[in-house]
């Protein structure tokens, strides 16, 4: 009985040191982002991973979400004869939820899980060492630029996503199951607001900053075997997935 | 110039580093030896405050950086290089880039000056023309050539070599070990070693050191040690075949 308390009480203390480094980890690299130099290539080279290279996976994302979306959503608006509605009922969707959620979840698996396991490998092959011995400070060379970009290019990234999504859903519904073009367009007008498109954006930075805070730590406290390699790219993955999951509802219930 | 004062480190909760007393002589190649875990790479680390002691102090001339971090360390850095044991190239850069990162990254340097020092680094090495290759392209040997270079380009007062050779072939050990007396000869660094070649090791090194348990078991110049008493280490350094053994060849000489 005491030695289950005992596991318990150390799970509860390794836990809270973990969330405590965790929050460190990102207040230091953001403290090193405001001192010189500074390190515009490294930002745009990460930019261009995360946001560019994401690109193709959020548009394939977003289009069949799109297309599916208008498909479930036809069918139970047509009960109703609403089915004018349909644009309203994709864009809102996609603005609201899909576009932040499903594009940081493909970001995530993407670019978050080679997050991790860059620097993972370079942790276990000493080159973040050789940084620490070359007097460049790793937070500030490899981490910093990686969550600026991470931050700023997945509200891209959404940007692209609900823009597509609400063709692809404008694609069968009006092509497909033959909605009115200009019910469609008119009502995706009418219905979203502005306060819609900034929650999305708010929410689209908030995941940004979790894949890359997340992915950055377990890769750069990665033990040292290519077991621990593994484990920190699946923990990191997860664990982005879960926090962008409850951020989503938080930050909904608190935008609502 | 470097100096560890009653030095104590435990990793996972065992006992590591028992109290290390040791003064590196400045300008000399200093080589410590020890058996397999016995924590001569974690000692290495500490010397350049890659780790930081449970309690004891280590000493830079004049600054005791064991509680040291941020911009303060890294001032005492900059007198340092490592070259570690897998080199620790950085994979996404070429062998020119690795060696022209300290010089644009530390001394903002830029235009033809970089490739001139560069280049220069390289054939020093016997890497020339090899600038382009990517890590991943190279041999072991050649990495650590490449590692070497990186080390040299801001001409550093200590260099600290965490087992230069392990995981090369005996020739690849030798011109590596070649390369570094050449090289330790010709800019008169402070090097610190760590390895396991036995005997050669005695023939390139100034003073040797051997770590036991923990602790400095005996640090003397190479010909002392070869000459001390004591069973167990004379037992170790045996095995290298520094005794004279029926058959065996005779030991290797370095210029």
């Amino acid at each position: 009985m005491t030695s289950a308390i005992a596991r318990l009480g150390t799970w509860a203390v390794m836990s809270v040191r973990e969330m405590g480094r965790m929050l460190l980890f990102v207040l230091s690299a953001f403290a090193w982002l405001m001192r010189p130099p500074f390190r515009f290539y490294q930002f745009i080279k990460q930019l261009h991973f995360i946001g560019y290279r994401s690109t193709f996976v959020v548009v394939l994302t977003a289009g069949f979400t799109g297309m599916v979306l208008a498909l479930q959503g036809y069918y139970t608006l047509r009960k109703f004869g609403s089915e004018g509605l349909l644009g309203s009922a994709v864009a809102l969707s996609m603005i609201r939820e899909l576009g932040p959620v499903l594009a940081a979840l493909m970001v995530t698996a993407r670019a978050g899980s080679a997050m991790t396991a860059e620097i993972g490998i370079m942790r276990i092959t000493e080159q973040i060492d050789a940084l620490d011995t070359m007097a460049i400070n790793p937070l500030q060379y490899l981490i910093a630029p990686k969550l600026v970009a991470g931050v700023l290019g997945v509200p891209l990234l959404v940007a692209i996503f609900d823009v597509v999504g609400i063709y692809g859903g404008s694609l069968v519904g009006v092509d497909l199951l033959g909605v009115s073009e200009g019910a469609y367009w008119n009502s995706v007008a009418s219905a979203v607001e502005w306060k819609d498109v900034y929650g999305g954006i708010l929410k689209s930075i908030s995941f940004g900053l979790i894949i890359s805070w997340v992915c950055c730590y377990k890769g750069f406290y990665t033990r040292q075997s290519a077991e621990g390699l593994g484990s920190a790219t699946t923990e990191a993955v997860v664990l982005s997935s879960v926090l962008i999951l409850v951020g989503d509802y938080v930050l909904t219930s608190v935008l609502l | 110039m470097i100096k560890l004062v009653g030095v104590e480190k435990k990793l996972g909760g065992q006992p590591v580093l028992q109290g290390i007393d040791l003064s590196i002589p400045v300008g000399k190649l200093t080589t410590i030896i020890g058996r397999s875990g016995e924590g001569k790479s974690v000692l290495l680390k500490h010397m350049i405050g890659l780790m930081q002691p449970d309690c004891g102090e280590v000493w830079v001339g004049d600054v005791e950086i064991s509680r040291l971090s941020g911009t303060p360390l890294n001032d005492v850095r900059k007198q340092f290089a490592m070259l570690f044991q897998g080199a620790a190239l950085f994979d996404s850069l070429s062998v020119f880039e690795n060696v022209a990162f300290p010089l644009r990254e530390k001394l903002r340097m830029k235009g033809p000056e970089v490739g001139r020092r560069v280049e220069e680094k390289l054939k020093e090495v016997g890497l020339a023309g090899m600038g382009h290759k990517f890590p991943a392209e190279l041999s072991g040997g050649m990495r650590k050539r490449a590692g070497l270079a990186r080390a040299l380009v801001m001409e550093p007062e200590i260099i600290l070599f965490d087992e230069p050779t392990t995981g090369l072939d005996p020739l690849m050990a030798k011109s590596i070990h070649d390369l570094i007396v050449s090289m330790h000869r010709r800019f008169g660094f402070t090097a610190v070693m760590v390895s396991h070649e036995i005997p050669e090791i005695f023939a390139i090194s100034d003073w040797v050191a051997m770590l036991r348990k923990g602790r400095i078991a005996l640090m003397a110049t190479s010909a002392e040690f070869q000459r001390t008493t004591d069973p167990e280490i004379q037992e170790f350094i045996s095995v290298g075949g520094t005794a004279a053994l029926p058959g065996s060849l005779a030991r290797p000489h370095y210029s």
